[in-house]
């Protein structure tokens, strides 16, 4: 027995139920006590993966998030306290895995990842777990783990929907799912759009199962498929994925030679001026005549309503439309301001003349406030 | 013919419904029935580049043709997490 294995470091008996599993036994935990996982990204799904690659016993996990705990994070970021609130995430997160096993090594890594620093960091651990919220890290994840050969674990939520899947080298990867991101402000963030907290814990969990397996190379892996889950509904589906002859970055004539920064292409530019949410109020005062079109949903409204507002949501405006004068002056308006553009687009092509758009939507204008419980 | 379309996350929140038949002329592609569908729902236009197509379970390319019966997921991209 040698004083650095798991016996000889006397924690058998900690990982007993997974000793008596025999895909598990004593030669997976042993791998398991020697594998370093990244984790890029501490929130809704990085919590709950890394809290079961801790008590799993993996050796070393990189915990990789520049941000601090939020009170909007608690519904579902479910290793960090009330407590936590304004501490960084890095720095909960490690508490939280070495009270929870004091085996596992961790690297609090506080920083983004970007194009500096992404192949280098990728190429100091065994698999990488995808657990983002943006497309352009998307993306720099998937490009970093192929050019250094680390498979990675890929999951995203919005609502009550996610995804999940395994990229690896040889296989399909991210570019041959989505080969590039949606324009900038079509796909909401859960910021944006909202999550059921369970989900991010329902999507994390299988993330993190996807990652021990490809440890201890057991079972089938979700590699060349894409698992979606609906919470709704109580329903998951898979979907196969194939290589695509065409992808940029593996394909049969790659253009993608290094990592790089993906950036959402713009959306085309809007025929109508745009109002930013420091200069709401005062163009208010300015045009007593304007009214602003709130065109979120009715149960968005709880959280508050703009001043001058007339509300029709989105999903009616279409049937709604002969209802408002078209030589009337409107602020159109939402949450955050993608559906307000699609709105407005449309009353433009309707005739409507006299339009403006609340650029960043009602929750810029609330932050600047500082009503950040509003909207 | 008739397909089955089944819609996801934001797709499902515009088209307001899970899944939905669509009558095509015999012939029509995966993009064809994606066009029928954004006829009738305008705000599908913006995320039209970036929705993938799947076919009875597996992606394809939008001249992939369809026949009686398909069932047609049309699954947007989601960043969250």
């Amino acid at each position: 027995m040698s004083a650095d294995s798991l016996a000889g470091r006397r924690e058998l008996r900690r990982y007993s139920r997974h000793l008596l599993i025999p895909e598990v036994g004593l030669a997976g935990q042993e791998k398991l006590s020697r594998a370093r996982v990244l984790v890029v990204g501490a929130g809704g799904l990085g919590t709950p993966v890394l809290q079961y690659l801790a008590a799993a016993g993996v050796g070393r996990i990189g915990i990789m998030d520049d941000d601090v705990v939020d009170e909007t994070n608690l519904q579902r970021q479910v290793i960090y306290a009330t407590s936590d609130i304004g501490r960084p995430k890095v720095v909960a997160a490690t508490e939280r895995v070495a009270a929870l096993n004091p085996h596992v090594g961790v690297d609090p890594i506080p920083r983004r990842l970007d194009v500096s620093n992404a192949r280098a960091l990728v190429r100091l651990y065994d698999v990488v777990v995808d657990a983002t919220d943006s497309f352009g890290a998307r993306y720099l994840i998937n490009d970093a783990c192929y050019f250094e050969s680390r498979p990675h674990v890929y999951g995203s939520i919005f609502r009550f929907d996610g995804q999940v899947s395994v990229f690896q080298r040889g296989g399909p990867c991210y570019r041959c799912l989505f080969p590039e991101p949606p324009p900038e402000g079509t796909v909401p963030t859960c910021a944006e759009g909202g999550v059921l907290g369970v989900l991010a814990g329902i999507v994390g969990t299988w993330q993190a199962n996807e990652a021990l397996k490809l440890i201890l190379g057991i079972g089938a892996s979700l590699a060349g498929r894409l698992l979606v889950i609906d919470a709704l509904d109580a329903r998951s589906r898979e979907f196969v994925v194939a290589s695509d002859p065409d992808c940029p970055l593996h394909g049969t004539h790659p253009t993608i030679l290094d990592v790089s920064d993906v950036v959402p292409r713009p959306q085309a530019p809007l025929g109508v001026p745009e109002l930013e949410a420091a200069n709401f109020e005062a163009f208010l005062e300015e045009h007593p005549e304007a009214i602003v079109l709130d065109v979120r949903e009715p149960h968005e409204a709880v959280l508050g309503a703009p001043p001058h507002a007339r509300a029709i949501p989105a999903s009616i405006l279409e049937s709604h439309m002969h209802e408002l004068d078209s030589a009337q002056t409107y602020v159109v308006a939402c949450r955050v301001g993608a559906r307000s553009r699609w709105a407005v687009q449309r009353l433009h092509d309707a005739g409507f003349r006299r339009l403006y758009h609340l650029r960043g939507g009602l929750l810029e204008y609330a932050a600047l406030q500082e009503r950040f419980e509003a909207f | 013919m008739r397909v089955r379309v089944l819609t996801f996350a934001g797709i499902r929140e515009i088209v307001g419904e899970p899944s939905r038949t669509l009558a095509l002329p015999e012939g029509a592609t995966a993009a064809d029935a994606w066009n029928a569908l954004a006829g009738e729902f305008p705000a599908l236009a913006a995320i039209a580049g970036s929705t993938r197509l799947a076919r009875n379970g597996a992606f394809i390319d939008g001249s992939a043709a369809l026949r009686e019966g398909d069932e047609l997921a049309v699954l947007p991209p989601f960043g969250g997490g």
